[in-house]
């Protein structure tokens, strides 16, 4: 891979952690509220992914400001999401768990575990009809693998041979349980063998996992039909700011804190594309920059107006008036 | 050719086909919608004309088939999925509900989702419980998407035709015994889908229902005039989400009597929206306490005797109005 893809995505993968501490920092004063869900420890997948498929339509969950961020949404748009205001990419009422940019083909921010696969499903039989070069990538996390919604997109997309990309986030927990107690094996790919070739990748590898999506889009793009990808990989963090996560231990958060998914493509940077330390920290600097700039932008928007209450709900905009 | 007889299907079917021919992103997906020609032959005919892509048989799975449209929408296309019956439905409400009508909102108005979900229901002949049900009263309840209900072949035809075009989600509602109904089609008319239409007009009471009711209504109507020497006016709603509140209104103070017949169970039922309108509304304009006529607070059962004591009909319509206008002075 060129040196410039690469620094590309340490500085993304970067930006992305920074961007949610700063995002855990506003929690905890206050100025974000609701859910957030933070993808700190898992950045690889999350960037990897994205910069292997940046043309094609993604479709993901919750957990998804750095998917947002690295699909191309500006960072200030995302964080004035969080903060609720009006210059947030959804304008201030998705919040945290609901980014969309469709002019990014950004599906983001479903929070109904599982209810996003199928409209990818859908969405890659309008590409498929179309005859698009580009497929659709579906992102989720171990625990959506044990619902209906699931096992229903891999049929369809299998009997149709639909252009979507299954990427399975797996980070062992759903919420508080462990994936082993609520499934029968760890790897989720098993339940999609029947119908799809799979790949399993190590998730806090970003390299690995770059190559992987790209192979799999490759072979969607050919028009073999589904493929499914899984990524391995552990977040940090609660499954949420309100889950101190007291199901795991210390041990274990540490064990995997030391494959720290940044500090493994630094360490390419400096080794293998012959970066310095210093060079390294600049793209630090200009991440946190940015962030601190999203931080201001946001803590500076607007809130909506109430008058504001109604847009959106229809095109066509008919009331049932109250009072 | 501008007015047409045909059947409440044929109307149906003739929408689609006008709207599968005019725009090649209009496809149709369900249970069966193709080879087999749909369950109660609304799609005949269109699987041979558009092919298996735009006519799409799916696995029976319907929370898919909703998902999938969702999908379909946001990738360009103008879908209509069609539900075998309303209650397997249930299945697909947390894609009506959590995605369908929501996207929109959520995404600033960024995602629009042009959606048409046909919905099958209501009591058909001796179905019982699990194929007999009713489910307005939760849909209309959920901002993000519309609800019609259609009882008239004339709205049959229009109100489909619309809904496909119209950039907005919405619940297409049919009641499986008009299928067969016969009914004119006026195809010069232009019509508002938002707006319930007056049947049959009247000076004495107004009589507010929707989808099959409107038929039994209008066949208990004339022994309810002869009984109370009143006439009666007779409104269709057509459309549950919006409310066209201003139909309602204008009948009712002509009448100053309302009688609300829906087939759905009493409790939480549709109508009740409609009485809580009257109330809070025109308290001052009723003569009469208002008169809700729905089905009972219990599963349909298979028997027939007891399937039909659970729904009103047009002879417990026409006693309960009577009885209901003698014990207020009409």
């Amino acid at each position: 891979m060129d040196k410039r893809e690469v620094e590309e995505i340490y500085y993304l993968m970067s930006l992305g952690r920074k961007f949610e501490y700063a995002a855990k920092e506003h929690y905890m004063s206050g100025e974000i509220s609701g859910f957030l869900h933070l993808d700190i420890g898992q950045e690889a997948v999350s960037v990897g992914a994205m910069r292997a498929f940046e043309h094609g339509d993604v479709f993901t969950t919750y957990r998804e400001h750095i998917l947002a961020i690295a699909k191309g949404i500006e960072p200030k748009a995302v964080m004035a999401e969080l903060f609720g205001k009006r210059s947030g990419v959804s304008q201030g009422r998705g919040g945290s768990m609901h980014l969309f940019e469709p002019a990014l083909h950004f599906y983001g921010g479903d929070a109904i575990v599982g209810g996003h696969l199928p409209n990818a499903v859908g969405c890659a039989y309008a590409r498929k009809f179309q005859k698009a070069q580009d497929g659709v990538m579906a992102l989720f996390g171990d625990g959506a693998t044990n619902g209906g919604a699931f096992f229903e997109s891999l049929n369809i997309a299998s009997a149709w041979k639909l252009p979507l990309l299954f990427l399975c986030e797996n980070n062992r927990y759903a919420i508080g349980t462990e994936i082993t107690r609520v499934a029968p094996f760890l790897e989720q790919s098993k339940k999609a063998e029947p119908y799809m070739p799979t790949i399993e990748v190590d998730g806090n590898d970003v390299i690995a996992v770059y190559e992987a999506v790209k192979e799999a889009r490759s072979y969607i793009q050919k028009g073999h039909g589904p493929i499914f990808v899984e990524a391995f990989t552990y977040r940090w963090e609660g499954h949420s700011m309100s889950d101190a996560a007291r199901y795991r231990s210390p041990e274990e958060v540490d064990i995997w804190k030391s494959k720290d998914p940044l500090k493994r493509v630094r360490k390419l940077l400096t080794q293998q594309y012959e970066m310095s330390e210093d060079e390294v920290d600049e793209l630090d600097k200009k991440a946190q920059a940015v962030v601190d700039n999203a931080v201001e932008f946001a803590t500076e928007s607007e809130e909506p107006g109430v008058d504001e209450l109604f847009d959106n709900i229809f095109v066509e905009r008919v009331e049932n008036v109250q009072g | 050719m501008s007015k047409v007889e045909m059947l409440y299907r044929e109307a149906l079917n003739r929408a689609i086909d006008e709207a599968m021919s005019s725009d090649s992103n209009v496809v149709i997906l369900g249970e069966d919608v193709g080879l087999y020609g749909g369950s109660y032959r609304v799609s005949e005919g269109l699987v041979a004309k558009y092919g298996e892509d735009r006519v799409i048989d799916t696995p029976i799975a319907e929370l898919s088939i909703v998902g999938n449209a969702v999908g379909m929408a946001i990738g360009g296309l103008r879908p209509i999925a069609e539900i075998m019956t309303a209650n397997f439905a249930l299945l697909a409400f947390d894609q009506i509900i959590n995605h369908m009508a929501k996207y929109r909102y959520m995404s600033a108005g960024k995602i629009t989702l042009p959606v048409v979900v046909r919905f099958p229901q209501g009591v058909s002949r001796q179905l019982a419980a699990q194929h007999s049900e009713s489910y307005e009263q939760m849909l209309s309840a959920v901002p993000g998407v519309r609800v019609l209900a259609v009882s008239s072949v004339n709205y049959a035809y229009h109100a489909l035709k619309r809904a496909i075009f119209s950039d907005d989600p919405i619940i297409f509602i049919e009641h499986e015994l008009l299928y067969n109904k016969k009914g004119i089609v006026d195809f010069d008319e232009e019509i508002d889908i938002f707006k319930a239409n007056i049947v049959k007009e009247g000076s004495d009471i107004t009589i507010v229902s929707y989808l099959k009711m409107v038929d039994d209504v209008i066949k208990a109507v004339p022994e309810i005039e002869q009984k109370l020497n009143k006439s009666c006016e007779v409104i269709d709603l057509q459309t549950l989400n919006p409310i066209d509140f201003e139909t309602i209104k204008k009948s009712v103070e002509k009448t100053g009597r309302v009688v609300i017949v829906e087939e759905d169970h009493y409790t939480g039922g549709y109508g009740s929206q409609i009485a809580s309108f009257l109330a809070e509304k025109l308290f001052y304009t009723l003569d009469a306490p208002i008169l809700r006529i729905a089905g009972e607070d219990t599963p349909i059962p298979y028997n027939r005797k007891l399937e039909l004591a659970s729904i009103p009909t047009p002879e417990s319509i026409a006693n309960r109005v009577t009885q209901w206008g003698e014990s207020n002075g009409l």
